[in-house]
């Protein structure tokens, strides 16, 4: 009881306010997300039956989950030999690739696409390949081929990290008595492996096929025609091409109702995947040493490798080109490049401002009131996003906003919103553990010391969450510098990001334009994301 | 300093009115007739014109719909015949009450919201020296599975829309059947025209759908006699573009006189050799005009034929090309 009183005298803000932050997160969230639904619902039709009687939309469908389980298969099935190859293998730029496979999360699609289209498309390194081979040149890039390979290039990586660590999790121990018992690799595989993967593997997959269920920049740039449309696209075309607004509306809740799904089904089967961390490397696998399973691995990590590097290097490369002076320094580029940055930074400042407010509020009621359900409720809120695609709420607050405002002017601000929104589950997952870890170790400490309000945030909060802050904002930036849902919507004339532009220009075969802009982006996003770490995040960002 | 700067500038901007014109990009690129249009009409003028560059003609009217009210745009520029009745629809479009004289346009014209400022022929362009024999009919086309091609997507372009009503004007109810089998050597069905030209020019296809004038570019412009359009024996889809001034513009007057200039010389002889299409009035024509295919009929819907079956025509396509 006197603890408690000592507490409620010493918190960082006056405890009548401890309200004030997560309800202002909140009121915004919940504003800017049940206001578009709202005029979602009103605009579209709730009976569905006639939208699912219709050929093309039936089409739409089937062809979004086709994709996805496809892509989610191939993602997993070249995943588990790779993370199993990588286990088993130690080599130079292990290290390297392994920190390479985590980028791919924050990496811009129309960048990939970009990579993709240089390798891949019909004058690019595949097809010089075949020719110096003697072989006619081959066209499979538009269309399902190219929306698989662009999915396999995102999630194999991530799949392959996260059972790498799941691997690397067997206990030493197991491996020498595996070792002494002489198991065979279907052995290994069948007791040791699978049973450390498989707690992932649901997880996983589900997380997989929503990403690539709601994937939009890919489709839009590989789709190549009304065939292999998703029904993220579909919202798009219904909005911007036929300004079909009930249409829109009916396929927006639609997308709703699947994601929620998905959702529901992902929380049912299995937590979700962490997404940081290094895996520890532990003692040399006996079947390291095996002929078979050195061929295995050896073609596994050329086939994955040959779908990962490419398109990388390709942008790389394509960026050393002499013709590329005068496309690096035409005005539209600048311009571009500028608004990115106003946007990217402007998202990712209001996405952490959010995201902490609303952690402040909901860390207090967890361990200080021990009201941990409505805590847990306020930050489900601020994870709502995830049902919520970002072609859906920006379908929502441009039909909400018409009527009332020049939703176009207020493009650049609408795109801020919408991207700082998108980006907060990635922030609430990086802030959350180290912002209750304050409370829990220091609140005594201050209050015996009777730190308080400012003082406490300078000395006590700021040294121990700069890192994770520097990071969550990081990700935020980035997520916003590689948007394209939200800028297709709002973006015009006026207003235009260098993910928009590459887009662009991709589609009108401008490759040496596209790869100036594919290199301004690539190297503004690493040069804010080194920066933002390094500087705000402190000395140490980096030491993991 | 600032203050004096500002006080300079003020009168300055007060002096120059600025007349928005929506238009396609290729109109209003760098290689397109835009560039030289303004120049000439803002020396007569004495106004600013702004060409604001969307992709294609129906997303100028896609784009009309999003805006209503709020639209920005003064002029509409690059709408065609068979989008007259929706774009009447959107109630944006104000009567010009002009009647220009000397208008050579097959046909004549009688819209009384929109007027002419070229027109052309749709067709697929081949390159020669990679396809020998290009088809010299419709129905050919249909029976020589091996030509791939590429074609612009109806519910975003013009010359896509052309094909859609290309294809329902001769083979109506058959339609389905024809979208599909072209589905099947479809390379890539694109946004807009730039698009799949580029994409053309690349190789990437055997044919693709533009005009019959596209080859006078590359005779003009590239001396180049490789790229041609291939005669259709049933003829060929009528395509008229068309501009509008914009219901409560700021800048009506403006407006009005530029619809005046846009049927005159001044404008109309920088269409042949700029939009490589062909002039609505009376105009010394480049000699690559000489080597074009002259269709053996020109086909065409009217207005109203378009506006009531235009979205049944688009759904059939949709639903054929993906089945």
């Amino acid at each position: 009881m006197a603890a408690s009183v000592a507490r409620r005298h010493h918190p960082l803000m006056p405890l009548r306010l401890w309200w004030l932050p997560g309800s202002l997160s909140t009121g915004t969230i919940l504003l800017l997300t049940a206001a578009p639904i709202t005029a979602l619902l009103v605009q579209g039709s709730a009976d569905l039956s006639p939208l699912l009687r219709d050929t093309y939309l039936r089409h739409v469908i089937w062809f979004s989950f086709y994709q996805a389980a496809l892509s989610t298969l191939l993602s997993l099935g070249l995943a588990l030999p790779l993370a199993q190859a990588l286990s088993r293998r130690r080599f130079p730029g292990r290290t390297l690739l392994l920190r390479l496979f985590g980028l791919t999360l924050v990496l811009p699609v129309i960048l990939v696409v970009f990579g993709l289209v240089a390798v891949h498309g019909r004058q690019g390194w595949s097809n010089r390949l075949l020719e110096w081979l003697g072989v006619e040149p081959v066209s499979y890039l538009y269309g399902l081929t190219g929306i698989l390979l662009a999915h396999v290039f995102f999630n194999m990586p991530l799949a392959a990290r996260i059972l790498l660590q799941s691997i690397e999790a067997i206990p030493a121990s197991q491996w020498r008595l595996a070792s002494q018992l002489g198991f065979n690799s279907r052995q290994l595989f069948r007791w040791l492996v699978w049973p450390a993967v498989r707690a992932a593997l649901p997880g996983l997959a589900s997380l997989i096929f929503m990403l690539c269920f709601t994937s939009f920049a890919t489709v839009m740039a590989l789709g190549g025609g009304p065939k292999s449309t998703t029904l993220e696209v579909a919202i798009y075309q219904a909005l911007r091409y036929d300004f079909d607004l009930p249409l829109a509306g009916s396929l927006a809740l639609l997308q709703l109702l699947f994601c929620g799904a998905f959702l529901w089904l992902q929380y049912r089967v299995s937590k979700p995947p962490a997404f940081r961390g290094e895996a520890q490397p532990c003692c040399p696998r006996h079947d390291a040493r095996w002929w078979h399973t050195r061929l295995t691995d050896t073609l596994v990590m050329t086939l994955a490798l040959s779908i990962f590097l490419p398109p990388l290097l390709a942008i790389v490369t394509a960026g050393l080109n002499p013709q590329l002076l005068p496309a690096l320094v035409s005005a539209r580029l600048w311009s571009a490049l500028s608004q990115s940055m106003v946007i990217a930074i402007g998202a990712g400042l209001l996405s952490v401002l959010l995201t902490t407010g609303l952690l402040l509020t909901s860390r207090h009621l967890k361990l200080r009131e021990g009201r941990r359900r409505l805590a847990g409720g306020l930050e489900a809120g601020g994870s709502v996003i995830l049902v919520l695609p970002a072609v859906v709420l920006s379908t929502g607050l441009f039909i909400l906003l018409r009527g009332v405002a020049d939703v176009f002017a207020l493009g650049p601000l609408l795109v801020i919103l919408v991207n700082a929104l998108m980006a907060m589950p990635y922030g609430l997952r990086t802030l959350q553990q180290p912002m209750e870890q304050v409370v829990l170790r220091y609140d005594r400490l201050c209050a015996s010391l009777n730190v308080r309000a400012l003082d406490r945030a300078r000395l006590v909060e700021w040294p121990l969450l700069r890192r994770p802050l520097a990071l969550a904002l990081a990700l935020a930036v980035m997520l916003s510098l590689g948007d394209l849902s939200a800028i297709a919507l709002f973006g015009n004339q006026h207003l235009q990001t260098l993910p928009w532009l590459l887009y662009q220009q991709l589609g009108s075969y401008q490759m040496t334009e596209a790869a100036a802009t594919a290199l301004v982006l690539l190297t503004l996003n690493l040069a804010l994301f080194l920066l933002i770490e390094g500087v705000l995040g402190g000395k140490h960002a980096h030491a993991d | 300093m600032f203050a004096l700067l500002l006080a300079a500038s003020v009168p300055l901007a007060a002096q120059t009115p600025t007349l928005t014109i929506y238009t396609y990009s290729s109109f209003a690129s760098d290689w397109g007739p835009g560039p030289a249009i303004e120049q000439a009409f803002e020396a007569e003028c004495d106004c600013d014109l702004q060409w604001v560059a969307l992709d294609d003609g129906v997303s100028i009217l896609n784009r009309l719909r999003l805006e209503g009210d709020n639209t920005k745009a003064d002029v509409v520029l690059g709408l065609d015949n068979n989008l007259l009745q929706a774009a009447e629809d959107t109630g944006l479009i104000e009567p010009h009450g002009l009647t220009p004289a000397g208008l050579t346009l097959p046909g004549g014209w009688s819209n009384p919201y929109f007027l002419p400022f070229d027109y052309g022929y749709f067709a697929f362009i081949y390159n020669t020296e990679r396809l020998a024999t290009p088809p010299a009919s419709f129905a050919e086309l249909l029976k020589r599975p091996e030509l791939t091609l590429l074609y612009q997507d109806p519910r975003t372009s013009t010359p896509g829309q052309g094909l859609l009503l290309w294809v329902q004007k001769l083979y109506g109810d058959q339609a389905p059947d024809v979208w599909q089998n072209l589905a099947k050597r479809t390379v890539a069905v694109t946004k807009g025209w730039s698009e799949s030209y580029g994409m053309f020019l690349k190789g990437e296809a055997d044919l693709v759908l533009s005009y019959t004038t596209s080859p006078a570019y590359h005779i003009e412009a590239e001396q180049q006699h490789q790229y041609r359009a291939a005669a259709f024996e049933e003829g060929h889809y009528m395509q008229v573009e068309v501009a509008g001034k914009i219901k409560g513009s700021s800048q009506p007057e403006l407006a009005d006189r530029f619809l005046r200039f846009m049927t005159g010389p001044g404008f109309q002889r920088h269409i042949p050799a700029g939009n490589w299409m062909y002039p609505v009035i009376d105009t010394e024509l480049p000699t690559g005009f000489d080597e074009l295919v002259i269709p053996a009929q020109a086909l065409s819907f009217t207005a109203e034929e378009v506006a009531s079956q235009r979205k049944q025509w688009l759904r059939q396509w949709l639903a054929a090309t993906t089945r």
